[in-house]
């Protein structure tokens, strides 16, 4: 755990101060008036699901679900997003929604995680990723109260390209593989029991050479980076398009502030076919990295097939944005109670 | 010795890196929204005092390394070696190379206490402690009159060290040092 002087505080306290608390409730009053304002609807979906995320690299906690009494226990997971559930509500015609909700990964502890967060998720049919990013920046003027005026958006391949000098799309993997050595001293040790992938080797050299530089002008003001074009392989349920370059992408965004991702946004998937393909191969991975398999979520693939609207949907993590708003080194700053707390 | 997983890594935990036994300074998960988990590891090398930085993939694990701090006290050198004594009541004696003295030489006072570092059971490093009281041998004069502000000067001590002090210091004092940044603080309460 991080050493933060919170960490001193007698245990059945908070580790955040007051004015985090009540910072919360004021940031979460202006999020609900922005949303208000715009027409968008406020939604609540289960916490609790018989499918979660199938990404290999998600950890959904389980848990024990009795239906009634006197009926066998069922296996449900606590959500890592609400995602499926939000899509099903647009898929039956719900038009704008947002939610503001607890979130659950496993084994997610450090100064800018705790296994159970808060997520502001919202979807905006016919909005295409650009319409999306510009709301993003809206609403994150309004909590943070930047100067900045135009949208700062960097493609994958230009930040690859300025901080790294590669090309991510063009580069061999011996290349990544070098750069990831000397610039972020990573290499696998021989007791590892997967090979790292290429993207692997992309994620640590844009969290660990890039990420950090991302997001704060010269003069240390905050200035939000919209990152996007990601790698085609790094989708998840984003659509693909091609950029200039007839480079296959993801239409998939990622909100920088001050060296921490704060957000990630897709123009949606709406094919079931092409969804499912994707929740197979994930577990083809899980299979490959000896990791349970998730049952598919045929709920939201019925509601894929009957037709979601064409909209774009982004994930905000909350804590995040109070870490920045208050200047926080860490997570604890912002939570009251922390896992190790709670 | 026991492989320690990177959720195991703690500030303190020594372990092995490269051929060399290291001592993990901080350890920050490093979680992408989308993908695979990576530990970032701040270490410090223990036989060359140099500070890592480095990325293992969530779940990688290194082996432990045989390293342990004992408290002893300095007894003499022969030229070639530096020996130290345990204060544990065994009396047991440990010789430590100029490599293992390292920077602490100057430091070095015969019967005070010194951290040595023992790695697979021989000296890897000494560690003084945070303040040391040595006898000034060299220095010039002292201004009389001048106690408390102005300019200072050179001190040798008997340990070899060269510190600036107040110009009102004389030799034959004895004088409080911070051996961290290698600044005068005090004379010694004698």
């Amino acid at each position: 755990m991080p050493d933060t002087k919170q960490s001193n505080t007698p245990i059945w306290k908070p580790s955040c101060s007051l004015e985090a608390i009540k910072t919360r409730a004021e940031v979460y009053a202006l999020v609900r008036d922005f949303f208000y304002k715009r027409q968008v609807l406020e939604v609540e979906t289960p916490l609790l699901s018989r499918s979660t995320a199938t990404d290999p690299y998600l950890e959904s906690i389980p848990a024990s679900v009795c239906i009634s009494q006197g009926l066998a226990a069922c296996q449900y997971y606590l959500h890592t997003s609400p995602e499926f559930p939000m899509k099903r509500l647009l898929a039956s015609g719900s038009g704008a929604i947002y939610t503001i909700c607890k979130t659950f990964r496993n084994a997610e502890t450090g100064c800018r995680h705790n296994p159970e967060f808060t997520m502001l998720e919202w979807y905006r049919p016919d909005f295409d990723m650009s319409q999306l990013m510009i709301e993003v920046n809206a609403l994150l003027k309004e909590v943070l109260n930047y100067p900045q005026q135009a949208l700062n958006k960097l493609s994958y391949r230009e930040v690859f390209l300025q901080y790294l000098g590669i090309d991510p799309f063009l580069a061999s993997d011996a290349q990544l593989i070098c750069l990831a050595e000397e610039k972020a001293g990573y290499s696998t040790q021989s007791q590892s029991e997967s090979p790292a992938s290429r993207d692997d080797y992309l994620n640590v050299l844009l969290s660990i050479c890039i990420e950090p530089f991302l997001g704060q002008s010269d003069n240390g003001e905050i200035e939000p980076v919209f990152l996007y074009g990601y790698p085609p392989s790094q989708a998840s349920l984003a659509k693909l398009t091609q950029d200039e370059f007839g480079q296959e992408v993801a239409e998939r965004f990622e909100v920088y502030i001050k060296g921490l991702e704060v957000a990630n946004g897709y123009f949606e998937l709406t094919d079931a076919k092409e969804q499912r393909i994707r929740f197979e191969r994930d577990n083809a991975q899980r299979l490959a990295l000896n990791l349970p398999s998730i049952p598919i979520d045929e709920n939201l693939l019925s509601a894929l097939h009957k037709g979601m609207p064409e909209c774009s949907g982004v994930a905000l993590g909350m804590d995040r944005l109070l870490m920045i708003k208050l200047n926080a080194k860490s997570i604890e700053e912002v939570i009251s109670f922390p896992v190790t707390r709670a | 010795m026991a492989n320690y997983s990177t959720s195991e890594f703690r500030s303190g935990l020594k372990v092995m890196l490269d051929g060399d036994p290291c001592s993990i300074i901080e350890n920050e998960l490093v979680k992408p929204g989308k993908g695979q988990a990576f530990s970032r590891v701040r270490l410090r090398n223990l036989a060359t005092g140099r500070v890592w930085d480095r990325t293992f993939k969530s779940g990688e694990s290194l082996e432990g390394a045989d390293v342990m701090d004992y408290d002893m006290e300095y007894l003499y050198t022969d030229g070639e070696f530096w020996h130290f004594m345990m204060v544990d009541g065994s009396f047991e004696q440990f010789a430590a190379d100029e490599k293992a003295v390292g920077e602490c030489i100057k430091w070095l006072k015969e019967q005070d206490k010194y951290v040595v570092t023992l790695y697979n059971g021989a000296p890897l490093s000494i560690t003084p402690p945070n303040f040391v009281e040595l006898e000034v041998v060299e220095t010039d004069p002292g201004l009389k009159g001048d106690t408390a502000q102005g300019g200072t000067k050179p001190a040798k001590f008997a340990s070899g060290a060269s510190v600036n002090v107040p110009l009102f210091i004389n030799i034959g004092e004895v004088l409080k040092i911070d051996t961290r940044t290698g600044e005068y603080v005090s004379r010694a309460k004698s």
